[in-house]
């Protein structure tokens, strides 16, 4: 009987070997990915284990943490709190105890909670001198001013809409305003309460869509703030050589291979008109038929040295603008004007706007300036990148003298500012089956100091339902807005 | 002749038999580790969740180096030649049971769903009872030959133990499974104890019918066919186990005792054909009822896909349970060397974290490195066992040893399996470690009957009938 018992022994064996082998593959092998699954609510738990880090806006920190009230049974020991949380939350996002984290709250969560790998030495040094693990800060490059200006002034027209203002000769964010916007201290805990407000702000429950980062996330129809994309790419291509030089523009124009007409808004002087000229007025023929003799090829090129067709990472991941590529001659020339299947993030239309004023030359734009230490030593600092050169300078300043001419006695006279020079543009995008919703009003613009440095550039879009459909234009609408957070961007530089 | 026996000239069947050390000092101070290891991780414990000793550990230490005291005292009077390894190995299984019991005692969480919070001084109750059985095993069976007796009584009580969870108003149906009884408060898994009973059962019958079993068969294709009236039995405890899995939705039971009747009848009729035989029935068994029993099939679905499982739970969709994945996301976040004990989330599991799914604890909070040792140490039971079996002189000894350590494994593999993601869950705990008075009780028991059967398998042999040619060596023999 010996020989099968030995079988057996062996058999045995064997089955613990398979179980020290599945236990390999689940403990070491997967160990990581089961570890850090977004499902495993030990990710939460350690999320919340400490008093997370802060996010800082110049100097002071937006963020907080409190102790959760515990009944308990909550095993998250703190809680996310936030200043001004509607007015902040397109920067900082939400962190839930409930609900999860999503923007720089999600992105940096390893700095903030402290679990990144490069605190792993202070932590290891913590445990042995048995201090609390602390999370570290993620400071930001926004400027507080800018961002009051931006929310307030999309705050008081009332309507869907968003503002983003950028240091063209970095990069920077410095305001991304979204509106309507939420409080994300409403549902950062995980109680009943919480779940209620949570639910409330819900697109199916609130057709505003308040959690929607409109800054970010959201593409508009540029309208004919794009006309400023199309005038760079007829400069680049060579096709006129100045902004003074009368353009080969008939009135009324028909669109290419078709018998429609492309309108202009009013009795404007569009024939022939300068590109100065037809900015200034904002001539959809002029520009059109710009679009159409370059064709979709020149115009794809240059829409994308601008930032087009492509995600943003800021590192908060944007959604990406839209310049079509495939299309005809007709469907050219009304892109080359905002329209058909183009669309823009309002990030995307500041970094138009701060590529003209920084000379030709498109910075990376990013809103993380640097990561700290619990003990605020600098871990990470973010430097400023080229992204692209869309324009010469010498054709970028071409470009200037015409945005300073579209605000100085044109569209945009809503943004001057005394003893500062304001270049913009304004835009009005018809949207909806048959253009019947309420228009999208733009603006965006730069302001140049007098010692020639250009500190910000605003993208400014507002929907205003309430309004009466013919009021709504760039100028009117959006551009008292960028002039505000321009104005708050220049103070603050005093 | 000289007095100096030299024992290479001695037949080598004997020479392991006469003079063999008892090694009972040997068993005594690895006992003094079982005692102590689980002292410190108590302390441990106590330590990282409440930042002090806790104040049981004295009376703790004292009460399972007290029992451990005890067995070891009654092993040295009734088993000296008992295996030094087996009482040692129970023990620190038994002990390091009851820490992380006591563990899974202090989360709220547990406390809140009343899956723990009294639990650990219960075990220790438990395992008072259980090592007083072991005692009264080791008191009372002299000679473990004695239960050969008992075969037939044995088959019906093994079948009434098996078949008590389903008479109406006894039986209790716990999270989909029938396997428990309720008797006066008192759940109780009549299966555990049906385990010893059916070895002592198929022992005893498979020593007499073995022969018949073994040699009246035909050869067909490479394998030896038994005849057709030999098939008779292993279709009729087929049938039992296929009966238990339909009825008491239990799968790891009916695999366990089907798999240790294939394994004793393999060892008692040394035919591989059985074996053959045996994967063939379970593996067609397995399928059949997994494929139209609603609660097995949903175990089966749970194992493919933990994670719709843990999502459909978390949806609110009756009827799923999001332990498995729990239980993955437990062993992962344990990681190489553990979170340390006490300070890991395994009470996310909520149900039956302290019973069925309490290696999960284990995998988080020693990490890889702790379930590696555990598992070696149900290894080095089951060796012991085997080795047991191989030393064993009468076959029905040998029948039993296997049968109980066959089990013992089967057990091991089916419910770690089962925690791990590596088999379908089934409703059974890990021998000594899990929760539950049944298992432990049961466990002690049969352990009891191994070291008896060591002891009888070690024991000097009685001296050699005397021998006239070798008469003269005899007399010198002081």
């Amino acid at each position: 009987m010996n020989k099968p018992l030995r079988r057996i022994a062996i058999f045995c064996g064997l089955l613990v070997l398979t179980l020290l082998i599945r236990d390999n593959w689940l403990q070491y092998v997967k160990a990581d990915s089961l570890k850090n699954d977004d499902k495993n609510r030990r990710v939460t738990i350690a999320r919340y284990s400490t008093p997370r880090g802060d996010i800082i806006v110049g100097g002071s920190p937006v963020t907080g943490s409190t102790e959760t009230k515990s009944n308990g049974l909550n095993d998250l020991k703190y809680k996310r709190t936030y200043k001004d949380g509607p007015m902040w939350a397109p920067v900082t996002g939400y962190a839930s105890q409930a609900f999860g984290a999503n923007q720089l709250e999600n992105i940096e969560d390893g700095i903030l909670t402290g679990n990144d790998d490069r605190l792993f030495f202070r932590n290891t040094l913590d445990m042995i001198t048995g201090k609390p693990k602390q999370g570290g800060n993620v400071v930001t490059t926004l400027n507080a001013a800018a961002q009051k200006a931006a929310y307030n002034g999309l705050k008081e027209t009332g309507g869907k809409g968003a503002a983003v203002a950028l240091d063209p000769s970095t990069g920077k964010i410095l305001a991304l305003a979204s509106y309507p916007s939420y409080d994300p201290s409403s549902f950062a805990g995980a109680s009943n309460t919480d779940a209620e407000a949570w639910k409330k702000l819900q697109k199916n429950a609130n057709p505003a869509d308040p959690m929607l980062n409109r800054a970010l996330r959201e593409t508009y129809p540029p309208g004919s703030t794009f006309k400023v994309v199309t005038a760079a790419a007829a400069l680049e291509n060579g096709l006129y050589k100045s902004a003074d030089e009368a353009t080969d523009s008939p009135l009324p124009y028909t669109l290419p291979d078709t018998h429609t007409e492309l309108k202009n808004e009013g009795d404007i002087p569009c024939k022939n008109a300068t590109m100065r000229e037809a900015l200034r007025v904002s001539c959809n023929t002029v520009f059109g038929k710009i679009g159409a003799d370059l064709g979709k090829d020149k115009m794809l090129t240059e829409a994308k040295k601008f930032g087009f067709d492509a995600e943003q990472y800021t590192p908060v991941r944007t959604a990406s603008s839209n310049f079509p590529e495939e299309m005809n001659r007709p469907s050219t020339a009304l892109s080359s004007i905002g329209q058909f299947e183009t669309a823009a993030t309002p990030l995307q239309m500041a970094m138009v706007a701060s590529a003209v004023a920084n000379d030709g030359k498109l910075m990376k734009p990013y809103m993380v300036d640097m990561l700290q230490t619990p003990n605020l030593d600098p871990l990470e600092k973010t430097e400023p990148q080229e992204l692209s050169r869309p324009l010469s300078a010498q054709n970028a300043q071409i470009l200037q003298s015409m945005m300073e001419t579209v605000v100085k006695d044109g569209t945009g006279k809503n943004a001057q500012i005394p003893n500062v020079t304001v270049g913009g543009k304004t835009g009005t995008a018809q949207h909806g089956v048959a253009n019947s919703a309420n228009p999208y009003a733009w603006f965006i613009s730069y302001a140049k100091l007098p010692d020639g440095s250009s500190p910000v550039a605003v993208a400014v879009v507002v929907e205003d339902e309430n309004a009466n459909r013919d009021d709504i234009s760039g100028g009117g609408l959006a551009a008292p807005i960028a002039k505000s957070v321009m104005e708050a961007v220049i103070n603050s530089k005093k | 002749m000289s007095s100096t026996t030299n024992p290479s000239t001695h037949h080598t069947s004997t020479i392991g038999a006469i003079g063999a050390p008892s090694r009972r000092n040997t068993e005594l101070a690895l006992l003094v580790f079982a005692v102590v290891i689980p002292v410190f991780a108590y302390a441990n414990v106590g330590l990282a969740i409440n930042n002090q000793v806790p104040s049981g550990l004295l009376s703790y230490g004292l009460g399972l180096g007290l029992l451990a005291g005890v067995a070891h005292l009654v092993v040295r009077k009734f088993a000296p030649y008992a295996d030094p390894l087996l009482l040692p190995l129970a023990t620190l299984l038994n002990g390091l049971g009851l820490v992380v019991i006591w563990r899974l005692d202090q989360s709220k969480l547990l406390q809140s769903i009343k899956q723990a919070g009294t639990a650990a001084p219960r075990q220790l109750l438990y395992t008072a009872m259980g090592i007083a059985l072991f005692i009264v095993v080791l008191i009372f069976l002299k000679d473990h030959r004695v239960l050969q007796r008992y075969t037939y009584i044995s088959m019906v009580g093994a079948l009434v133990l098996l078949l008590l969870p389903l008479v109406p108003g006894l039986g209790a149906n716990i999270y989909g499974a029938k396997i428990w009884i309720s008797v006066a408060g008192f759940s109780i898994q009549p299966g555990e104890f049906a385990k010893i009973v059916l070895a002592i059962f198929f022992a005893g019958y498979l020593m007499v019918k073995r022969d018949a079993l073994a040699l009246a068969s035909r050869r067909f294709m490479g394998l030896y066919l038994p005849r057709g009236r030999d098939l008779g039995p292993i279709l009729v405890v087929w049938f039992i186990s296929i009966l238990i899995l339909v009825f008491e939705t239990d799968l790891g039971t009916s695999l366990l005792f089907f798999g240790m009747f294939v394994i004793m009848l393999y060892v008692a009729t040394e035919r591989t054909s059985w074996i053959v035989f045996g994967l063939l029935m379970s593996a067609a068994g397995a399928v059949g009822v997994a494929s139209f029993e609603p609660h097995v099939k949903m175990r089966v679905q749970a194992w493919l896909d933990p994670m719709k499982e843990y999502t459909l739970s978390q949806a609110g969709v009756g009827g799923h349970s999001e332990q498995s994945m729990q239980a993955l996301w437990a062993f992962g976040s344990g990681g190489t060397l553990g979170s340390g004990l006490g300070q890991g989330h395994s009470d996310l599991i909520r149900f039956a974290a302290n019973s069925d799914f309490i290696l999960a604890t284990f995998g988080e909070e020693l990490g890889l490195a702790g379930i590696m040792a555990l598992l070696l140490i149900y290894g080095l039971i089951v060796e012991r066992g085997v080795r047991t079996a191989l030393a064993a002189r009468d076959p029905f000894g040998k029948l039993l040893a296997i049968g109980l350590s066959g089990a013992f494994a089967l057990q091991v593999f089916v419910v770690s399996g089962g925690v791990m993601g590596l088999i379908p869950l089934t409703g059974m705990t890990m021998p000594f470690v899990a929760y539950g008075g049944s298992s432990v009780i049961a466990n002690w028991a049969l352990v009891g009957i191994l070291i008896r059967i060591s002891d009888t398998a070690r024991r000097p042999a009685p001296a050699p009938a005397s021998n006239p040619d070798a008469e003269m060596t005899q007399v010198v023999r002081p």
